[in-house]
């Protein structure tokens, strides 16, 4: 079954050339269109589940070593050979399986929330092109097909956040996007051609064979050329501007494409290149830090935002921050772990507000909201376990891989007590935000107006089986990891290991410095260091519960605190709650100085120069078309003369 | 065919003749005498080739000689229906009078 691997990407492809050609050609029928569009994810998802079987009944040691499926020569020129090959591996097909079931079941719901949309066709292509696109990218044997899917996805990700491009603000939000991913995508490039400049092949297993040539230095500059471009990508600390505005798209798409899939790829790619990463302990330190710190500085701003999809932008940069510190760790398996975990759960939460705002005629703000469970209780429901699982409550997914993060975070090598303690608080300011939202959307008074009121309905049950299918996995999602010390047994991270390596050392050891100063003694160093992952999980899980009781206290039980605290910190509030002005600085640092740049080469250069040197060109013609055609005269003879006096010429230079 | 007359007489005969069409072309006014003068070019063309023929011992100049022959009467055809037109459209066929197709 493994040779059938470029199934997988290639179906969505045939998706989107029929609904992109002959769909939107013919108009077909709505129903047609989204039968086609499932169906190939579907198809796509279950051929993932097969390659998943199949890699599952090899030996561990041969997972990894399944050979790449070549499927022809892409581009052969001098030293450069790339192809058109997908790698087989458990992490690929990790993904894959991640990318293809979350795009199925968003594109059912999706059948359901754009039904009336006059772009449904244009949409399901689209969609379809993103999954082929993701497919690619987690799918291919080397940087530059990973990198046409990377930029692939980029693209879907602009044409679908200005999907309804006729508004300003989305056609402006896309614009950011791609603006934004352009310059990451610029740092990715220029850690591929270092990769080539000083390896000659771009093929991942080439290059991993032969990484130990290269020398720190380079290995750290390709490094951290690579995570420029996952700073992009995955919306990190800087350039993580662009994923709140992207909120302006359909739901869905916020769903999986900014929440589930796309966004995550930076992970991935670093999970991918983790040999190179492992090499560079600069880069990893980092990683590790610009994930800390984007974990909670997104977290802060998600806790006073009251848009409900902005919310759930700033919950997942702060999420991808927390993958980012677990492969900044070396945690590779960790942060894939979440990845996946958070698929299902941040994915459920989308789709959750979707349903809100489908009951709520397209309301956003959760000021506006509350007292919905009675009435939309499988959205309230599946929410609600979306939220458990975010917050890392026991027994639901989220627990397993946060906790596992935090754990890695502050035991590994790589890992530090700084980088867990803001790992933590974070976890507790997203347990807040998280509940804040679930409390104030669904529970309380309804604040909605009388009109919306009357309308308010349980979406149909092509959105909330869905719904309730992501919810199951959000809750058992987490079984497939279960820590040691918990007594179960971590499949996902042994399914991985061929390819990602153990865990680094500290990870069941406690040869952390800090630790193992207090204790001197080897035998009582293991008994302590179960105690000591135990003695953190449970403050991970108080930390969580500190932050939902404040939630609980804060907007269920004296709700006029909130306003009064806001008050109080009234300057605090007002930086925060406006984003710390980051979109303001970085407007009046880099986008006003790139556009008087614009036009000052817009004006002087292109109007000036550009222009002018045509227009002469066009001038001088003209000018000596009105001088030589004095010369047609009309007199038959007098071109007679020409001709003559010509051959006359022609003749004497002939016989010279 | 003349014996021992040098073949350059025969050159310079052709070469005259070529001359006068091509003055005759350049300065009459009348469309057909410009016509015969073009003729007389074909001619003067003709008694070259016939003369490279005869002392080239060769056939090619023969043939050459067909075709321009051929050629010629082809034109003689087609020109003399469009002088006819002409006069009926413009009155007139002095080419200095039909100069229409000018800037």
């Amino acid at each position: 079954m493994i040779e059938y691997v470029w199934l997988i990407p290639l179906l969505p492809a045939v998706g989107f050339l029929f609904n992109g050609l002959i769909g939107r050609w013919y108009n077909l029928d709505k129903r047609v269109v989204s039968w086609v569009a499932c169906s190939v994810l579907g198809l796509s998802f279950f051929f993932s589940i097969l390659v998943f079987f199949s890699l599952l009944k090899l030996p561990p040691d041969a997972r990894a070593a399944v050979p790449d499926k070549v499927l022809f020569d892409w581009i052969v020129s001098g030293g450069l050979k790339t192809v058109i090959g997908y790698k087989i591996d458990p992490l690929s097909i990790v993904m894959a399986m991640v990318v293809s079931g979350v795009s199925f079941f968003i594109h059912i719901y999706s059948v359901g929330y754009m039904h009336d949309d006059p772009g449904f066709t244009r949409y399901f292509a689209y969609l379809n092109l993103f999954v082929f696109m993701m497919l690619t990218l987690v799918l291919a044997n080397n940087f530059l097909l990973m990198f046409v899917g990377w930029e692939g996805v980029g693209l879907c990700s602009y044409l679908l956040i200005g999907f309804w491009f006729e508004r300003d603000a989305p056609a402006n939000a896309g614009k950011k996007a791609f603006v934004v991913n352009r310059v990451g995508d610029f740092g990715f490039l220029l850690g591929m051609f270092l990769i080539f400049a000083h390896l000659g092949t771009l093929e991942f297993n080439e290059v991993f064979a032969k990484a130990h040539l290269l020398d720190p230095v380079t290995v750290t500059m390709i490094t951290l050329l690579l995570f420029v471009g996952a700073t992009g990508k995955s919306a990190q600390i800087p350039l993580y501007v662009w994923l709140p505005d992207a909120m302006e798209g359909p739901t869905p798409v916020s769903s999986l494409i900014h929440a589930a899939t796309m966004v995550t790829s930076g992970v991935y790619m670093i999970a991918r290149c983790h040999v190179i990463y492992s090499m560079a302990p600069v880069s990893m330190a980092v990683v590790a830090i610009f994930g800390a710190a984007t974990a909670i500085y997104a977290a802060s701003m998600g806790i006073l935002q009251f848009d409900i999809k902005r919310v759930l932008a700033y919950s997942t940069i702060s999420q991808l921050g927390y993958m980012f510190l677990a492969v900044g760790v070396g945690a590779f398996s960790a942060g894939i772990f979440h990845l996946m975990t958070h698929a299902f759960f941040k994915g459920l939460l989308f789709l959750g507000a979707g349903s809100v705002m489908h009951a709520l005629s397209g309301e956003l703000d959760m000021r506006k909201m509350g007292g919905l469970w009675k009435k939309t209780p499988i959205t309230f429901w599946t929410f609600l376990m979306a939220t458990l699982a975010i917050a890392g409550i026991p027994g639901f997914s989220g627990f397993f891989s946060k906790d596992e993060i935090l754990w890695q975070a502050f035991s590994s090598p790589h890992g530090h007590l700084f980088l867990w303690l803001v790992g933590a608080v974070a976890a507790g300011m997203t347990a807040f935000y998280m509940f804040r939202l679930t409390f104030v959307t669904f529970l309380g008074q309804c604040r909605a107006s009388e009109e919306v009121k009357k309308h308010i309905h349980e979406s149909p049950p092509i959105m909330t089986v869905p719904l309730i299918i992501l919810a199951v996995l959000s809750v058992i999602g987490g079984y497939v990891g279960i820590p040691h010390v918990l007594g179960g047994r971590n499949y996902f991270h042994e399914f991985l290991a061929p390819v990602l390596g153990g865990l680094p050392e500290g990870a069941g050891h406690a040869s952390l410095s800090l630790i193992k100063s207090a204790y001197a003694a080897g035998a009582v160093e293991e008994i302590g260091s179960v105690n000591w992952e135990i003695i953190l999980m449970v403050v991970s899980v108080v930390i969580a519960l500190i932050g939902i009781s404040i939630a609980l206290y804060l907007y269920i039980l004296k709700p006029d605190v909130p306003k009064r605290l806001a008050q109080r910190f009234r300057t605090l509030y007002t930086i925060v709650f406006n984003k710390y002005y980051v979109d303001e600085i970085y407007e009046a640092c880099f986008v006003s100085s790139a556009k008087k740049i614009g036009t000052f080469f817009w004006r002087e250069f292109d109007d000036g120069v550009v222009d002018r040197s045509v227009n002469l060109v066009a001038g001088l013609m003209l000018w000596w078309g009105r001088v030589l055609r004095k010369i047609q005269t009309g007199y038959v003879q007098g071109y007679a003369l020409g001709i003559l006096l010509g051959a006359v010429v022609v003749i004497i230079f002939l016989i010279k | 065919m003349l014996p021992n007359v040098p073949p350059v007489c025969y050159l310079i005969v052709s070469a005259l003749i070529f001359a006068i069409g091509a003055v005759g072309v350049l300065i009459r006014r009348d469309a057909i005498v410009i016509f015969m003068c073009i003729e007389m070019m074909l001619s003067a063309v003709n008694l070259s080739l016939i003369t490279a023929s005869h002392y080239l011992d060769s056939l090619d100049g023969v043939l050459m000689v067909f075709f321009v022959m051929t050629v010629a009467a082809a034109e003689a055809a087609v020109g003399l229906a469009i002088f006819v037109l002409l006069y009926r459209g413009r009155g007139t066929i002095k080419v200095d009078e039909i100069n229409l197709l000018k800037w």
